[in-house]
């Protein structure tokens, strides 16, 4: 793109400077004396500084910038020793990118979730402990010995595996996004959360390793007219659901590990089912028992829940695919951009039904379009990240972003889901996003129509 | 739960020669071992819509209603109608013409509360839940007699069946037929294969497009301020700095890890599954451990309460079965003893 000579550079004006953009003596100068004329000489250097470089604190005097001139602490002190965290931790400085759970939203911790932070990732894999959580009846941490997966049903041979065993069989790992069905449900009738994280932070991308499914029904001697699969976990609600045979077929896995290490405990330690593309509830953790059949099993949480209401009142049973979907991460909602000048949007893109394709950018609320970059060849059924040149001039602006996957399909607006589906079908919300920033620069999540 | 023998044997004269990919290793035959009869008898419990699975048994509405009392109301309300914890189950909103038709005329209507009986269509996934999954703090403790009692409990609140009826695997078919939204599923929709044929597409326009740019909803200030101080929920430092909110007092800040509540060694609660049932400041299934802890300061009680928490209980706050916690170890509980008793 070409970018305006200033949009680099100290032409910028800036709106809100916080307070960490002065340095700490000359807070406390001024705080204690007053601003005099020589410091309000130092203000207007720091307010200088603070557009130049984002990192850059107030200049001392003529010195120059006190980081660079007084060495740091860490620069003359000894470092800590290795294996100080033997399994280790994010630095303290990244203390907020937390899971958080949604107020309300609950009323039990152990139904409840866990959304991703997704406004401070980068990349299209999920640091596995920053995966949301979404549980059923609580999570639990298995030991693996005494964890056996069972296949039975139109099988020739009922088996039992071993952990030992699985670890044991061909294994392969991919990458795929898992969200839940219910990302997003919130925001069907009307903006209602403030950030990101809630709005589409049931979701993560990761690596996934494990054994091929078609392999160990291979090996059980599945009967070919089977349709359907049962997959059930072994924690406290066991939870079950059911699976489409040509999924299991095609690409799912019977997983043990998550980004190079076993699955957390949240994730389903020791065993998870893979099922690309599907929503996340069908991803059954801790799993303990994969039955063949030949009916679907209409089971609590493709009968009570996950089943998506129609304004005729008709109940969408078995909606399982997670359609294509995208989204702004930053500049996104509760966010706000201090400077004028050149920014980089970027987001996630991802579709349960191939790749992603091509992801677009409105920041006039979906009249004009232009083409994102995307990172990397965008995977099947797998996040994409998208980066978008982009320079603020302290105008209004609404940012989308649109995306088309690998089978042409192109993700709606949301007045167009809204009129095919109404706002009470909870699930499989993949409408266009709008994030509307001020003239102040503030971020917030805003619905167009 | 599967037909086994007959099934088996059927499938087992083909599985070695067709059923077999060209690329299969032969020698994974090595790896997994035939499943026990009793073991298959252990684990596969679910019952399919068309009942196969579902054990022998009876239980009654009456019952069913001394053993809701006692195991379900705390969470669900002594009539299935609290949506304290969870949705409701039962609360009306079904007519007799419902019953009828099979179809739940109040889905249509974006003002009523939706319950289970409302919405599902299948018996067996009642059965099949409760079953496997309740009662909430101790899942798979009922007995199957207990199940169907249950069961025919919530049948009577939903004006299913009457009170004096027993339900049992020979009538469950007939009340199936009167499930009041058994006819209100439908899978003709594009979600249930890869494949599948989507029913919104969006548009490829990219100039010009003609679409409203109004906004027509964005979150008031109550509702910017009701997930916490975003500020402290962003990197601090960057393009993009969070947006300083100020919380209401009242309201809770969405929780991120262990959080912290005054000296409650809520890691440890969590951890040892406590919170299910109970909470610090308010009782849930269980009472609040604020008032365990008032009760029994400056008692000495430790060893009292640790003897409660590894065997459980009943009747000293209520009717609720508190569950033996003998999966935690001796340290933890009496860490939870401990303060339970301010020791």
């Amino acid at each position: 793109m070409e970018l305006p000579s200033d949009a680099l550079g100290g032409q910028g004006r800036l709106r809100q400077a916080p307070e960490s953009f002065l340095s700490h003596e000359l807070v406390t100068a001024i705080s204690s004396d007053g601003v005099n004329s020589e410091r309000r000489g130092l203000l207007r250097g720091a307010l200088a500084a603070a557009l130049v470089a984002t990192s850059a604190r107030a200049i001392a005097g003529d010195g120059g910038d006190p980081d660079i001139v007084r060495l740091p602490e860490w620069s003359r002190s000894l470092g800590k020793p290795v294996a100080s965290n033997p399994y280790g931790q994010p630095s303290i400085y990244e203390a907020n990118i937390v899971r958080r759970q949604s107020p309300g939203l609950t009323q039990t911790d152990q139904a409840s979730v866990a959304f991703t932070p997704l406004q401070n990732l980068f990349g299209s894999i999920t640091p596995s402990g920053l995966h949301f959580e979404r549980h059923h009846q609580g999570w639990v941490d298995i030991d693996p010995r005494r964890h056996r997966l069972m296949i039975n049903g139109l099988v020739a041979q009922p088996l039992v595996f071993t952990l030992e065993d699985l670890l044991r069989m061909p294994s392969v790992s991919r990458m795929h996004f898992l969200e839940c069905g219910a990302n997003t449900a919130q925001e069907w009738g009307n903006s209602a959360v403030p950030t990101v994280q809630y709005s589409h932070g049931m979701l993560s991308g990761s690596e996934w390793t494990g054994v091929p499914l078609s392999l160990l029904l291979e090996r059980a001697g599945y009967d070919r007219t089977a349709a359907y699969l049962l997959a059930e976990g072994a924690d406290g609600s066991s939870m079950t659901r059911t699976i489409s045979m040509e999924s299991a077929l095609e690409d799912a896995l019977v997983a043990y590990g998550q980004n190079g290490e076993m699955l957390r405990p949240e994730q389903g330690y020791p065993l998870r089912l893979v099922v690309p593309g599907l929503q996340g509830v069908s991803w059954v953790k801790w799993l303990r028992r994969l039955e063949v059949g030949d009916k679907p099993y209409a089971t609590k949480d493709e009968a009570s829940h996950y089943v998506d209401l129609m304004p005729n009142g008709q109940l969408r049973q078995y909606a399982a695919i997670q359609e294509a979907k995208s989204v702004i991460t930053a500049p996104s909602g509760g966010q706000k951009l201090l400077k004028h000048g050149y920014y980089c949007i970027t987001g996630l893109a991802w579709s349960g039904r191939g790749a992603v394709r091509k992801v677009e950018i409105s920041v006039d609320g979906g009249r004009n379009w232009r083409e994102a970059r995307l990172e990397g060849s965008p995977q099947s059924k797998m996040l994409t990240r998208f980066n978008f040149d982009w320079v603020w001039q302290g105008e209004s602006a609404l940012l989308q972003s649109r995306v088309h996957d690998s089978t042409g399909y192109i993700q709606p607006q949301r007045a167009q889901l809204v009129a095919a589906r109404g706002t009470r079908s909870i699930y499989h919300n993949n409408a266009i996003q709008t994030w509307r920033v001020g003239e102040t620069g503030e971020v917030d999540n805003v619905q167009v129509g | 739960m599967s037909r086994l023998v007959s099934v088996s044997l059927v499938f087992l004269a083909c599985a070695s020669l067709d059923v077999r990919g060209a690329n299969y290793p032969a020698a994974l035959d090595a790896l997994g071992r035939p499943a026990t009869s009793e073991e298959i008898r252990a684990w596969d419990i679910d019952v399919r819509p068309d009942f196969q699975g579902l054990p022998p048994g009876s239980g009654s509405v009456a019952g069913g209603e001394t053993l809701w009392l006692e195991r379900c109301a705390n969470c669900h309300g002594d009539f299935g109608d609290s949506n304290a914890f969870f949705t409701p189950i039962a609360l009306g909103n079904v007519t007799e013409e419902d019953i009828e038709s099979g179809r739940v005329a109040a889905l249509r209507d974006p003002a009523v509360v939706r319950t289970t009986f409302m919405k599902v269509a299948t018996l067996s996934t009642l059965w099949d839940y409760i079953n496997r999954a309740m009662p909430w703090n101790a899942p798979k403790s009922l007995t199957t007699d207990e199940v169907y009692a249950v069961l025919a409990y919530l049948l009577n609140l939903a004006y299913i069946v009457d009170y004096d009826f027993v339900l049992s695997n020979d009538n469950i078919s007939e009340v199936q037929q009167r499930m009041p939204n058994r006819n209100g599923m439908t899978r003709e929709h594009g979600l249930w294969t890869a494949s599948g044929r989507p029913d919104v597409i969006g548009s490829a326009c990219v100039t010009d497009c003609a679409v409203g740019t109004s906004i027509t909803s964005y979150l008031p200030d109550y509702a910017m301020d009701a997930h916490g101080n975003l500020q402290e929920q962003m990197r601090d430092y960057g393009p993009f700095p969070g947006i300083q909110t100020e919380p209401d007092k009242a309201s809770a800040a969405p929780r991120g890890g262990s959080g912290e509540e005054g000296d409650a060694p809520l890691l440890l609660l969590s951890q040892s599954g406590c919170i299910g049932c109970h909470q610090v400041g308010k009782s849930l299934v269980g009472p609040a451990f604020d008032d365990i802890r008032e009760r029994y300061a400056g008692r000495k009680a430790s060893a009292y309460l640790a003897e409660k928490i590894r065997e459980g209980g009943q009747g000293v706050w209520g009717n609720a079965v508190m569950p033996p916690m003998r999966q935690l170890d001796a340290k933890a509980v009496m860490a939870l003893a401990n303060w339970l008793s301010g020791q």
